[in-house]
């Protein structure tokens, strides 16, 4: 036992870090969000070279092996710095064709994923195979409707400027051959599309069968979302303590000051669930770390919207770009509400 | 290369498994009454003996006061264990967890010899007296006084608030030693004193359900020893604050008690039917339980690689002390109208759960030192 990240995954977050900082990420963002992708595919070129898409990949397919934890390592750097684009979607990508019996597709597919050369994305239209599950003991067979009937993520992330585009069905995994209208998102930097139908099949099995890859989706979003929380929580003490009213920092008035105790709280709780889960990789222990890392980064998002008043609410001020990602990523590869049934459907002795 | 790992040694894991064999053999089938009554109390002042004549009372203290020397990892796996057992609330808990730890840092081999075996059987408990009728979240103002004797110090004054202080059998805290000090928090002395020696009056105070969890201590010139002072005279607020942040402050509420929480709240929510009106919040139970758990495995990684806790333990304790209210709350929602009944396990662990946000520092006192310390916000006045 020993739950502490290694010197060298320490050094990999720092050095993800420096590099997205002086890649002027936000400049990125703000062109991808129009639908101008040069800058966001020159930093995805240099994410690629940091390693973090070959921490998915097999190493039979020129990757580092499966790194769960490297993984969360990364996302949650690529989350502090609001990195576009379908990175979750790439990786989970990943970890369902190394999972396929027919090597086929993972071997034409993952080496260019790897090195960055193409840019996946992945919709996900059936039902999660984790939740209540009919013999869980707290499937109610006469319930209605819940959202653990909706698909997980029925709109691929940046289909317009991906380049693989992947289409779980309850019938198989194709290859889609392209992509409908993109439909804005409130974050503006993700952009959604739905894939079109048809196109090579590359797998019947249905998505029951793909846990893990959920699971690795699950888990990437989790660290993507502790970093936009811990991003909001910086910016946001940055902020109060130099702007004055009545005559000093606001970020003297208990108020404040507690509000953002509690974001820290939150935060510092989600991050060992977030690693715990990379960890163990267990179905619940992914869902708890999203449930807990999505609540933390929403609530901070919350509190930095406040504390920051007005300037906080506009589109041009920086803080907009983790706002509206807090709020996407909460619903985003299940949301809490299903994620919570994962956890309550997640055995016995769960921990 | 040493790396990130949640599993377990074999040695660990053996004794682990050595704790709950004894544990399954020897824990009461029924709960004893509340330890907030006389009868109660020596219950469970009689369960410390069956526990620290296998030594299982204090498992990570040296062996020649009681203990087993275990590792810190190894006493979080006997707390998982003890609680997942269902075994009894810890009377002693004020001792070892704040003076005892103490006297590991400030107390002499003396006073360790002499005071710890007694506290390891239960034979002697100790109530805190720290807080006083004007001296809450501002305990440095206390106005309580040692004043020098031959051989030893009287104490004058009035404590309060004083946990277990209806039955235990002595007390430790802070007391007024140089009123001419220039700040508050200087002058202050760390006494341990007898609550049966002549000038102490014992008034008990009933918290909300009347149990007699508490008490005023009205002191007057009270005889202590010399040898019943720890550490330095005029040190006593340096001495009890780097007890509050080490990483026994850290451990006062081990995991293992909130993870046999939350699966009884899930069985309890489970024979209650899956209601889908309390299902979130069962579910944010188990959540917090092994959020807690993975933090304090955390913690207690970086304390092994000789990193200090301090102001950290302030999250961890708003963490748990919030989170024991609502878990208590759920379990009483969904036992519907058994709900208010207060004879029962679940409403006496609520009632006990309640005082948590305001015992050991309040929580809006842990939120400042988490603004101030961690986040690094300008101090500001208290309002």
């Amino acid at each position: 036992m020993r739950f502490l990240l290694d010197a060298e995954q320490r050094a990999f977050a720092d050095s993800l870090d420096a590099m997205l900082t002086a890649a002027d990420t936000p400049a990125a963002v703000r062109e991808w969000s129009r639908g101008e992708h040069a800058r966001g595919r020159a930093l995805w070129a240099r994410i690629a070279e940091a390693g973090v898409f070959s921490l998915a990949v097999p190493e039979a397919y020129e990757g580092l092996g499966s790194r769960p934890v490297e993984l969360a390592v990364a996302f949650l750097e690529l989350g502090r710095h609001a990195v576009p684009g379908p990175l979750v979607e790439t990786v989970t990508a990943a970890a369902l064709l190394a999972g396929l019996p027919d090597p086929g597709p993972a071997k034409r597919l993952l080496p260019a994923l790897a090195t960055g050369e193409t840019m996946t994305t992945l919709a996900w239209t059936a039902t999660p195979s984790t939740p209540a599950a009919p013999h869980a003991p707290d499937h109610n067979p006469t319930a209605p409707h819940t959202p653990d009937d909706n698909p997980t993520a029925p709109y691929a992330l940046d289909g317009d400027a991906a380049t693989t585009r992947l289409a779980l069905t309850p019938h198989g995994l194709y290859l889609s051959p392209g992509h409908g209208p993109v439909r804005p998102s409130l974050d503006p930097a993700r952009r959604l599309t739905p894939l079109a139908p048809g196109g090579e099949l590359l797998d019947s099995a249905p998505p029951t069968a793909h846990a893990p890859a959920l699971a690795l989706a699950r888990l990437t979003t989790a660290a993507q979302a502790l970093g936009v929380g811990l991003a909001l929580l910086d910016r946001t003490v940055a902020y109060v303590r130099q702007r004055t009213q009545f005559g000093v920092p606001i970020g003297s008035f208990q108020t404040v000051k507690h509000r953002l105790a509690d974001a820290k709280i939150a935060l510092e709780f989600a991050r060992p669930l977030v690693f715990g889960a990379a960890l163990t990789m267990a179905p619940a222990d992914v869902a708890a770390a999203k449930v807990a890392a999505c609540e933390a980064a929403y609530a901070t998002a919350r509190s930095a919207l406040q504390l920051h008043g007005a300037i906080g609410y506009t589109a041009e001020y920086d803080l907009s770009l983790w706002l509206t990602k807090a709020r996407a990523l909460r619903t985003a590869w299940g949301s809490p509400d299903v994620c919570r049934g994962a956890v309550l459907s997640g055995g016995d002795r769960r921990w | 290369m040493v790396t990130v790992d949640l599993t377990h040694t074999a040695a660990d894991e053996a004794f682990r498994a050595e704790a709950r064999a004894w544990l399954q053999a020897h824990v009461p089938p029924d709960p004893l009454p509340s330890l907030e009554t006389e009868e109660g109390f020596a219950a469970h002042r009689a369960w410390e003996a069956e526990l620290a004549a296998d030594r299982w009372s204090v498992v990570n203290w040296p062996t020649a006061y009681g203990g087993r020397d275990a590792s810190l990892m190894r006493w979080l796996l006997f707390e998982e264990e003890y609680y997942a057992a269902g075994a009894p609330g810890r009377v002693g808990q004020n001792g070892v967890s704040l003076l005892a730890a103490t006297l590991f840092d400030h107390g002499t081999e003396e006073q360790r010899a002499r005071v710890l075996p007694s506290m390891s059987t239960g034979e002697v408990v100790w109530a805190q007296a720290w807080s006083e009728p004007e001296a809450g979240s501002d305990l440095a103002s206390l106005r309580s006084r040692a004043v020098r004797t031959d051989e030893g110090w009287l104490l004058s004054g009035q404590k309060t608030w004083s946990s277990r202080a209806a039955f235990a059998d002595r007390a430790f805290g802070l007391f007024r030693t140089d009123p001419d000090a220039p700040k508050p928090h200087q002058g202050l002395t760390y006494l341990m004193f007898d609550l049966r020696a002549p000038g102490v009056t014992v008034r008990p105070i009933a918290r909300l359900d009347g149990k007699p969890a508490f008490a005023e201590l009205f002191l007057d010139e009270v005889f202590v020893p010399d040898e019943d002072v720890i550490g330095e005279p005029g040190q006593g607020w340096r001495i009890a604050m780097s007890t509050a942040g080490n990483e026994r402050g850290l451990m006062l509420r081990s995991p293992g008690r909130f993870l046999a929480s939350a699966d009884r709240l899930h069985s309890l929510w489970q024979s209650q039917g899956s209601p889908p009106s309390t299902r979130d919040r069962v579910a944010d139970a188990l959540i917090g339980a092994r959020a807690y758990q993975l933090f304090t495995f955390a913690a207690a990684s970086r304390f092994l690689d000789g990193e200090s806790i301090g102001p950290e333990s302030s999250l961890n304790k708003v963490f748990w002390s919030d989170y024991d209210i609502a878990l208590h709350e759920t379990a009483l929602d969904l036992l519907g109208a058994d709900g208010e009944l207060a004879d029962t396990d679940w409403s006496e662990r609520y009632v006990f759960a309640l005082a948590g946000p305001i015992y050991a520092g309040t929580n809006e006192i842990q939120r400042d030192i988490i603004a101030e310390r961690l986040l690094g916000l300008p101090k500001g006045r208290r309002s």
